[in-house]
């Protein structure tokens, strides 16, 4: 809880990276849930990625800034407006209270200029400063341009259309950065420099992301049921979870698969998810990871997890499988301890079914679980997404993957718990079967209707010879 | 593997097998690492365990000296007892062995600290019974 410091609220702007713009608003709900933040809009959130907020304290906002890795950085706003005359007005008129402890001899200080989709050179960017002139603002501390301890920031907000922008800006800010988000994340949990990677690791922006959506804090146990290379676990055990996983494959989780970097001919014999966790300092939450089949039974019943982050196989890239076998089997005693178990399709609506039953059954009250589900966007009904008495659907973000294919964040907390014998509503949503069938021979079939129809739009009547030269190169 | 997922896992995806719990330790490779000591996160997970399937498994790997033989009761500020707890469910280390079922005798070889809890296809329930557990 933040102390709430005086009875008046503070402005602060929060400055967004403008990627995900989706998984925006869930994570910032998530995160003012798990931190327990008080914070309230001054304007309903859109898709622009300067939004104004009020908190108690500057402590709440440095909170939010700790986790979040869609936020660029925190701004306490002095001055914000539609008019270049009215923002001077405002900061002429700003309460010394609020600048001068900044603004002392001894601080040095910056002044950053941002002008959101019109990018200018660096010297037009030196002359917004010179010709804005904010001479009047008592700024009396050296200039350091590498290592401020003050950074003013003045901002120009142009719109979302980099190709279609206004001659004047929208919308004016100006304030003193308080803190960064965790963009430097990416690079840290980068899957290039990371030791032991696969061919479906999840990046490192969108693993944080789920972290962030699945309210991880420290001391939680999470478990991810497809744990593949471990790439979900790496930002849940940042945030201080204890990690588990369980995926049905025994070489991937022995790392005895094929490299995935194309530079690389064998797999270093010491790779494993441990050893991503040893990487980056915290081997300390790893607890352990199973070769195990998701859709049997593994764990006590009295078995309790505070978060299931993960990330299911498509059929694409990665099988759906489960043990099985459409003939009766025949194993001798004999063959028994060497024999690999036969594999069968593991289609998504039971996949994702047992998923919900499972985290129905294991998640703690309030307890959430955070999947992607592949979708065909044509096909795509909210209503028809996974449901399960005890889950409550909190989040939903989709991210564009193609055309005609997303996938999709869905978020569950666990709201009730189930009774001995409740099990999930089958959906038989349409886009959740035979995912993969659909996905190829949607394809297929809309790269000619599309060719046809980009042929028809130029006024070319044959497609043959030279047109086939000029047809846009088709994104499979 | 760690006597914390020792002591969660069961056998219950085995065909005719209901409880499959606690499963049978053996340890042929033990390492003993060195996990930071975090008091609240082992006094969390004290009333989740299964304590005395986890004084039975140390045991059985000879690994339960110092751990006493049920929870105290002030187990949240006994510093003490957290400790011996939080050795034996994260520092002890089973590199090989097995785990074995408890009601069908069918063992699951744990290899480079890594359990194989994979049946073979004629040891699962028909498929059309969807579990998800």
């Amino acid at each position: 809880m933040c102390a709430i410091a005086s009875n008046i609220w503070q402005r602060y702007l929060l400055w967004f990276a403008h990627d995900l713009v989706d998984f925006r608003m869930a994570e910032i709900k998530s995160l003012i849930s798990v931190l327990d933040i008080n914070m309230r809009w001054v304007e309903e959130p859109a898709d622009h990625p300067f939004w104004i907020v009020e908190v108690p304290s500057e402590e709440c906002v440095k909170k939010l800034a700790s986790r979040s890795i869609s936020l660029r950085g925190v701004i306490e706003l002095w001055a914000h407006s539609n008019n270049i005359s009215t923002l001077h007005q405002q900061l002429k008129a700003l309460n010394p209270n609020v600048y001068q402890p900044y603004l002392q001899p001894h601080l040095s200080f910056k002044v950053e200029v941002e002008t959101f989709s019109n990018h200018l050179s660096l010297p037009e960017l030196v002359d917004k400063i010179e010709v804005q002139s904010f001479s009047y603002l008592p700024i009396v501390g050296p200039v350091n341009l590498k290592n401020p301890d003050v950074k003013l920031w003045f901002m120009e907000y142009y719109g979302l259309e980099p190709n279609n922008i206004p001659e004047l800006p929208y919308q004016y800010y100006f304030g003193r950065w308080i803190t960064d988000g965790q963009r430097h994340l990416m690079k840290k949990f980068s899957l290039k420099t990371r030791k032991f990677i696969g061919n479906t690791s999840m990046d490192a922006q969108i693993s944080v992301l789920m972290a962030n959506q699945g309210k991880v804090k420290p001391g939680d146990l999470v478990l991810d049921p497809f744990v593949g290379t471990g790439s979900l676990l790496v930002p849940a055990a940042h945030f201080g979870a204890y990690v588990l996983g369980t995926d049905i494959d025994y070489l991937i989780l022995h790392a005895k698969t094929r490299p995935s970097r194309i530079q690389q001919k064998v797999r270093a014999s010491d790779e494993s998810i441990q050893a991503n966790l040893r990487q980056y300092g915290l081997e300390n939450q790893y607890i352990d990871v199973v070769v195990a089949d998701s859709s049997l039974p593994l764990w006590v019943k009295e078995f309790e997890l505070d978060a299931i982050i993960t990330d299911p196989p498509y059929g694409i890239r990665e099988p759906t499988e489960r043990v099985g076998t459409h003939k009766v089997p025949q194993i001798t005693e004999q063959q028994a301890p060497t024999h690999i178990p036969s594999k069968i399709d593991y289609g998504h609506d039971h996949l994702y079914q047992d998923l919900l039953n499972f985290a129905a059954k294991h998640l703690k009250l309030g307890g959430r679980l955070v999947t992607f589900i592949p979708i065909l966007r044509e096909l795509y009904n909210e209503e028809n997404m996974p449901k399960h008495p005890c889950l409550e659907l909190v989040a939903n973000s989709e991210q564009v993957l193609s055309a005609y294919v997303c996938r999709r964040l869905l978020t569950y907390e666990k709201v009730s718990r189930p009774s001995d014998c409740m099990a999930g509503e089958r959906t038989f949503d349409p886009s959740l079967e035979n995912f993969r069938d659909k996905y190829f021979n949607h394809c297929e079939d809309s790269r000619q209707v599309r060719r046809q129809k980009h042929y028809s739009n130029i006024g070319l009547r044959d497609s043959n010879s030279k047109t086939d030269r000029i047809a846009p190169e088709s994104d499979t | 593997m760690k006597l914390l997922t020792h002591n969660v896992l069961s056998s219950k995806c085995l065909k005719g097998v209901s409880v499959g719990y606690p499963l049978r330790l053996n340890a042929t490779d033990i390492k003993v690492v060195d996990v930071d000591f975090n008091s609240e996160f082992v006094s969390r997970m004290i009333p989740k365990i299964n304590y005395s399937a986890l004084y039975e498994a140390a045991q059985s790997i000879g690994h339960h000296n110092g751990l006493p033989d049920a929870v105290a009761d002030d187990y949240e500020h006994n510093d003490d007892f957290l400790k011996a707890v939080h050795h034996v469910l994260l520092e002890v280390d089973v590199v090989s062995g097995d785990l074995e079922c408890p009601e069908s005798g069918r063992k699951f070889p744990i290899t480079r600290g890594i359990p194989n809890m994979l049946v073979n296809e004629n040891e699962v329930n028909e498929i059309n019974s969807s579990n998800g557990c």
